[in-house]
């Protein structure tokens, strides 16, 4: 296939009730069009705002293919700066977060902006004069991201005008941002511990995939997961389970434990495993931390909070957490066989050190790149990468447990290892990209 | 036992990277003392195992995981192996505390992991933190700094 410029027709076409065509992974066509349409026309996650607790603070990312500046204004609310001086295109911020201050300050001609982008100063000013800079494009300053909502210290940034507003489009499925902040006995969440950064040469959409796979864990996790199980078996007897066992061995639960926790369908691509229990449901208390839920929301919240075992809450296109343990995945895509995946961790604020303490080992043993969970999975993208290119079947199955009746359900709880979640996914990857390429 | 001298303490930090590159991998954990640890922090001078991420932080039980695992028949990571090479500088003893019987030692080094055609160079520092237990050298603490520590990475799949 080809022609996808422009194609409204050609990009829908990839997308069937049970399959997708293989150039959704590897045409790097289809990539370009997702960066100018799927990533403008979807609200995607741009950092917690903890990052930039103070006026001045800022980090720099990407949405998509764009470099932004998540930024504290003076006013001390959270702006989404494009990442570029007005003037030569310059990147403005040399370290990836910092304090600049009152105003931000390019490095090769000095040309000064407040921390909502809006121009300051240009030295020697008087060589624009009755240039006509008043209708240039530099003098607007760095150009904000018009759209960006923070919900509870998570922010979201919109890059175009076209698709939903925050609210209609996340919908119900904020509830597990809820439940991951109200795990805070003072209702608040900070990044904490650093960003493993691990690099994956295959499609960003197999990693979001991926998070809702539950007929892969037993399969693909069998060598480290069942390793450890195996191994902990020859511990003398009477010796307390380790935390690193405990984290492991939930992975090779069997299929039956999978099919019974549940997915949630939500629409708009969002959705999660873990509806009545999950891999995070039967880790060790940890002393204190119930009383101080107890004393911050009163026993039966507290108890309706920690019930809550959501395994992988997916917030599409390209985000995915997990309440339980703190933890959130942002898979960004830089080249149609390229994606970085960065693991973020938070504390919980109020609550012991030992949550963070396990969510950083669990997040070093299973997301690093030196995590013997992690190598598997790349092994398994990397081939499926590779294997796309054979000509002879062009097409990815995401039959399981489909039904037509889906297709007026937006929203469900149904069987764990239902592949609804990755149709759900792709229905709205047609949407989000078809919506701002005008009619045919 | 005497004391090891400096010499004893160099020799066994190159016989544990001969080990890795031999895949020698039982005789390397046996390196080990019951409460070891391999470090390989995240962040540049970390001084926090705990409370800040590192890429390896590993207690003997999960190196022994990661040891059994590389033999299994399902390891799909590991079909083709890895394979990796150790150069290190001549180590250099930093401290050596003959009371109690503790010694630490530094090694620049570079590292070489190849598998398929692929092949990977980090460069870092081990500090081996040693100590006489029933007489022989043991592995209290090994500590690998990449210096490139907080870069994004492929997999990396043996041991440095």
């Amino acid at each position: 296939m080809n022609g996808y410029r422009g194609g409204v027709d050609a990009i829908r076409g990839l997308v069937r009730e049970t399959e997708v065509h293989r150039d959704i992974y590897i045409n790097q066509d289809v990539f370009q069009l997702e960066m100018e349409h799927l990533f403008a026309n979807t609200w995607v996650y741009v950092g917690h705002d903890s990052q930039v607790a103070n006026a001045g603070d800022y980090f720099g990312t990407t949405i998509g293919a764009q470099p932004v500046l998540m930024v504290r204004h003076t006013d001390n609310t959270v702006r989404v700066l494009h990442n570029r001086c007005p003037h030569k295109g310059v990147r403005i911020t040399t370290e990836t977060c910092g304090n600049t201050g009152k105003f931000f300050r390019c490095p090769y001609h000095a040309w000064s902006f407040k921390t909502d982008g809006s121009l300051l100063a240009i030295p020697l000013r008087k060589g624009y004069e009755n240039t006509g800079l008043e209708t240039s494009h530099a003098v607007a300053g760095m150009t904000p991201v018009k759209h960006v909502r923070n919900y509870r210290g998570f922010v979201f940034a919109k890059l175009s005008d076209h698709g939903p507003e925050f609210e209609e489009y996340f919908g119900e499925s904020l509830s597990s941002i809820d439940n991951m902040v109200d795990r805070s006995p003072a209702g608040r969440l900070e990044v904490a511990g650093g960003v493993l950064r691990y690099m994956h040469n295959c499609n960003w959409k197999m990693l979001v995939e991926n998070q809702t796979d539950t007929c892969h864990p037993m399969v693909a996790h069998e060598s480290s997961a069942g390793t450890a199980v195996e191994v902990w078996k020859n511990a003398p007897p009477g010796t307390k389970k380790p935390m690193a066992v405990e984290i492991f061995a939930p992975f090779i639960s069997p299929y039956e434990f999978y099919e019974g926790m549940g997915i949630r369908i939500w629409p708009n691509g969002h959705g999660h495993t873990g509806v009545s229990h999950s891999i995070h449901s039967d880790y060790s208390a940890v002393p204190g931390y119930f009383q101080m839920m107890v004393e911050a929301h009163g026993e039966a919240r507290a108890k309706a909070i920690l019930d809550e075992n959501r395994h992988n809450t997916v917030y599409f296109p390209n985000t995915m957490i997990k309440g339980p343990i703190q933890l959130l995945r942002l898979f960004k895509p830089i080249a149609a066989d390229k994606t970085l995946v960065e693991s973020w961790t938070f504390r919980l604020v109020g609550a012991p050190d030992m949550l963070l303490e396990r969510t950083l080992m669990y997040n070093r043993l299973i997301n690093a790149p030196t995590s013997v969970v992690g190598h598997d999975d790349l092994e398994v993208y990397e081939r499926a990468q590779e294997g796309l290119h054979v000509d002879a079947n062009q097409w990815v199955n995401v039959q399981r447990l489909y039904s037509a009746a889906e297709m007026s359900e937006p929203t469900a709880v149904t069987n764990g290892t239902t592949e609804w979640q990755m149709r759900n996914q792709f229905r709205a990857w047609a949407k989000f990209m078809t919506m701002s390429m005008g009619a045919q | 036992m005497s004391p090891p001298s400096n010499q004893d303490l160099i020799d066994f930090v190159t016989r544990e990277a001969r080990l890795i590159d031999q895949h020698r991998l039982e005789e390397w954990l046996d390196l080990f003392a019951e409460d070891g640890i391999y470090w390989m922090p995240l962040e540049w001078g970390q001084t926090d195992p705990r409370l800040t991420a590192s890429l390896m932080y590993e207690d003997k039980l999960l190196l022994k995981i990661r040891v059994e695992r590389l033999k299994g028949n399902r390891t799909f990571s590991q079909k083709p192996k890895s394979r990796c090479h150790h150069l290190l500088q001549v180590p250099q003893v930093d401290q050596r505390d003959d009371a109690t019987g503790t010694y630490t030692v530094w090694t620049p080094m570079h590292y070489v992991e190849t598998r398929f055609d692929e092949q990977q160079l980090y460069a870092a520092w081990a500090t081996h933190t040693l100590a006489v237990v029933d007489g022989h050298l043991r592995i209290k603490l090994k500590r690998v700094d990449l210096v490139n520590c907080d870069a994004a990475f492929g997999s990396i799949q043996l041991f440095m």
